[in-house]
């Protein structure tokens, strides 16, 4: 094989004078954390309302949740990200187009509200199944003790649906996480993209991506592990859903 | 009596033909058995693997039915010939493959591209990895910008966002400049020359650093050349180009050489760097108008694949 | 809004996008779904059996698949195949394959640990009086699960299949970070040769949307048609 193994290549200066290889993989892993976080946080909050929207008896609630989550779920992510970063500046007045372009860190929001708003569909389905799955029983009982359907869904349906979805929003969330990677098309420089620098500055392409590798696994482990934690901190003892 | 005669003819003869067969054939197995390396592929699957550039005008680029050509490529398939000759191969097919900057050395190592025909630069670190053949080019790293941003120098780019393409030494020399003189310069990489140039075009990036000759190839192919200005200041000494080919492979090392020196040297050399550089080029018959150097036309004259920006000055 | 955009650069280069582009999206699409879904079988296959080793590996080959980004597997494989390839047939270099060559590679390898988990429970969702009545009948393993099990499970978990199959098609689109001349990398070279962004990015979603949309309705109508079979 013509390859020359380095694995001390860690160890060497990187080029951009911000200390080693191992130091630029740790702050794209650092950047890849913050943005899936940034874009958990967005895909839940649009995606619980959208969930709910798909289950109320309304008749236009539903459509819009519908097309909601079919905009969101028949385009890659890619194309989406591009959308954003790409297409939306030039269609603005040519002042904002200009501040959204050169606004510093333009990337990073891009890439959270670009993932945010694509997992927010998602999310929104497993909301959408977790109520569903719900017994009927609820709520009619909430509806005979007269609370308003925003009542039901607050103190009666959501906490149990929610309980129920935790193992699924585990995986979107892990997904969150691996999603952060195609944001690297658009600039962000995250622990993917950083494993691509670092196999272009010093030519030791096995050992950058081993790297990256082990990181995202051990990223998904720790996740993992938390998630079981708040599973179990969180289940109603005695109910399907505790142990 | 007559038939016999002829018959023992026929037969020496056929007997000679035979020796002489078998003693070619043997000769030919030998020759595919002292071929090594990328000769020994070239002639074991009849296919030569060619790397070509999606923007690197005038070098490696695609035109309008999206087929590769260029200066690099016309060199390259002079190169292809000199193979051919070399390896006695009545049919030699030359695929194309797309490569990037940051693609083209490991697609390179894994044997997916057998010549990397493109604007690659020529120095000492890429050295520990592949090999270069004669230079073809000199080129030193600049910057574009558009007039109404008003930046000469690389201080000007102090705080600002800046545009290279990834896995070239322009982002490397750019990510250096900015940590040894303190500039925080967002560095924002691009996947193609292209993508680096249109990140200006469109405002997201104020400058965008390449090799100067690239520069002015966009600027001139772009919608109003005249909105933008290449910088005086460089951060490098003009480097040399050179076709990449895999480490360790002395055989085909010299051929290449050998094929390239002549070529340069030649007045068709000439008329090769006329066509790309002084004359009007596909797709929009825009005409770069940059005449032969004094040290490129040195580096014809004596041709070499020397990394060293200053033995070109000394020459 | 629109005023300055160029829409005719999209009818000028219809024939680069979709001769080119779409058909590797769709070939890709295609041949790394069958590819997938018979290796995902095998998986599936693997985890279920007796033998810890065999479970062991399977299971250990899927929670890698799906720890890891698919940008990060497209880069391994891209730079990885030949040598793979040089192993395994013990040649003395690396063996060339081309981008097409090591794309199905990838999307078939990657999208196959979803496809094992999906038949996975397909399989675990047949009844156990199948395999049992099968084994009184006779049947050995192979015979059973090529004739009772495979086939059942196959049918109810046909409208999963498609699904991630439509998201498999989405994914063809990430080969645009090695510049590989997908549906998507097509536009994107026409976008920035002529400098027209918005019209063919514009194009590419909308594209992508009504192919995408089109087979989630054809996979829902089926899916409504198998619950009524039942």
């Amino acid at each position: 094989m013509n390859y020359h193994w380095n694995w001390r290549v860690f160890w060497e200066p990187a080029p951009s004078g911000t200390g080693t290889y191992l130091d630029m993989l740790l702050s794209g892993l650092v950047l890849t954390i913050e943005t899936a976080l940034c874009a958990w946080i967005i895909a839940l909050a649009f995606g619980a309302v959208i969930g709910v929207l798909r289950t109320l008896p309304s008749k236009t609630a539903s459509l819009v949740g519908f097309a909601y989550v079919e905009f969101f779920r028949n385009m890659p992510l890619l194309v989406q990200l591009f959308l954003w970063y790409f297409v939306l500046p030039e269609l603005l007045p040519r002042a904002s187009g200009l501040w959204l372009k050169q606004l510093p860190g333009a990337p990073f929001y891009t890439a959270a509200i670009g993932i945010g708003l694509f997992m927010s569909a998602r999310v929104a389905e497993q909301t959408r199944a977790g109520i569903s799955s719900l017994p009927r029983g609820q709520k009619l009982a909430a509806t005979a003790l007269g609370l308003t359907t925003a009542q039901t869904y607050r103190y009666v349906l959501l906490p149990m649906a929610f309980r129920i979805i935790l193992p699924p929003l585990t995986s979107e969330f892990l997904s969150t996480i691996k999603n952060t990677s195609v944001a690297l098309t658009i600039g962000l420089i995250e622990l993917t993209a950083e494993a691509r620098a670092m196999q272009e500055f010093s030519f030791q392409v096995f050992e950058a991506f081993t790297a990256a590798t082990v990181l995202y696994l051990l990223i998904n482990i720790v996740v993992v592990i938390v998630m079981r934690f708040v599973e179990r901190g969180v289940a109603v003892p005695g109910y399907i859903t505790g142990k | 009596m007559l038939n016999c005669s002829i018959g023992e003819n026929s037969m020496k003869r056929l007997r000679v033909m035979g020796l002489a067969l078998a003693a070619s054939f043997c000769a030919a197995q030998a020759d595919a058995e002292e071929l090594s390396g990328t000769l020994r592929k070239i002639k074991e699957t009849g296919v030569i693997n060619i790397g070509y550039r999606d923007s690197s005008i005038p070098f490696s680029y695609l035109d309008d039915n999206q087929k590769p050509i260029g200066f690099a490529i016309d060199i390259c398939l002079k190169i292809v010939d000199a193979v051919k000759k070399e390896l006695k191969l009545d049919k030699l097919t030359v695929e194309f493959n797309p490569v990037t900057s940051s693609t083209r050395i490991p697609l390179l190592a894994n044997g997916t591209i057998d010549l990397e025909c493109g604007s690659t630069t020529n120095n000492p670190e890429r050295l520990k990895q592949v090999a270069f053949t004669n230079t073809h080019f000199l080129t030193a790293t600049r910057f574009i910008s558009k007039k109404s941003s008003k930046l000469s120098s690389i201080e000007d780019l102090k705080g600002k966002s800046v545009a290279s393409t990834s896995g070239t030494t322009n982002i490397r020399q750019l990510t250096e400049a900015n940590a040894a003189r303190n500039l925080g310069i967002n560095i924002i990489p691009a996947k193609e020359h292209a993508e680096s140039f249109l990140m200006v075009e469109t405002d997201r990036a104020v400058a965008a650093v390449l090799d100067d000759i690239l520069l002015a190839s966009f600027a001139a192919g772009s919608k109003d050349p005249d909105a933008y200005v290449i910088s005086s200041d460089a951060f490098s000494k003009p480097e040399p180009y050179g076709i990449m080919l895999r480490k360790d492979d002395p055989a085909f090392k010299k051929v290449a050489d050998d094929a390239t020196s002549a070529l340069y040297r030649s007045a068709e050399g000439q008329k090769l760097y006329d066509k790309w550089f002084m004359q009007k080029i596909p797709p929009k018959g825009l005409n770069l108008n940059v005449p032969i150097g004094a040290e490129l036309k040195k580096a014809f004259a004596k041709p070499t694949d020397s990394p060293d920006p200053d033995f070109y000055k000394s020459m | 809004m629109f005023a300055n955009f160029d829409f005719d650069v999209i009818r000028r280069s219809l024939t680069y996008l979709f001769f080119d582009g779409m058909t590797f999206t769709l070939t890709l699409t295609s041949l790394a779904t069958c590819g997938g879904i018979i290796f995902g079988t095998l998986l599936a296959m693997m985890r279920l059996s007796g033998f810890w080793l065999l479970s062991r590996i399977a299971g250990l080959y899927v929670d890698l698949m799906r720890s890891l980004p698919l940008v990060l597997v497209i880069f391994w494989f891209y730079f990885l195949v030949p040598y793979i390839g040089q192993w395994l047939t013990g040649a003395s270099r690396p063996i060339r394959v081309g981008a097409f060559a090591s794309s199905l590679v990838t999307f078939t390898l990657f999208e196959a640990a979803y496809f094992s988990e999906i038949m996975r429970a397909g399989i675990q969702s047949i009844s156990r009086g199948q395999p049992a009545a099968a084994q009184a009948l006779g049947l050995t393993y192979g015979q059973t699960m090529r004739y009772v099990v495979l086939p059942q499970a196959f049918r109810n978990m046909l409208p999963v299949l498609l699904t991630q199959t439509i998201v498999l098609f989405q994914d063809t689109s990430l080969v645009y970070v090695l510049s590989i001349p997908d549906f998507l990398g097509a536009a994107s070279k026409v976008a920035q040769r002529d400098g027209r962004l918005v019209e063919m990015y514009l194009f590419a979603a909308l594209v992508y949307f009504v192919i995408s949309c089109v087979a989630s309705f054809g996979v829902r109508r089926l899916q409504a048609r198998l619950a009524f079979a039942r």
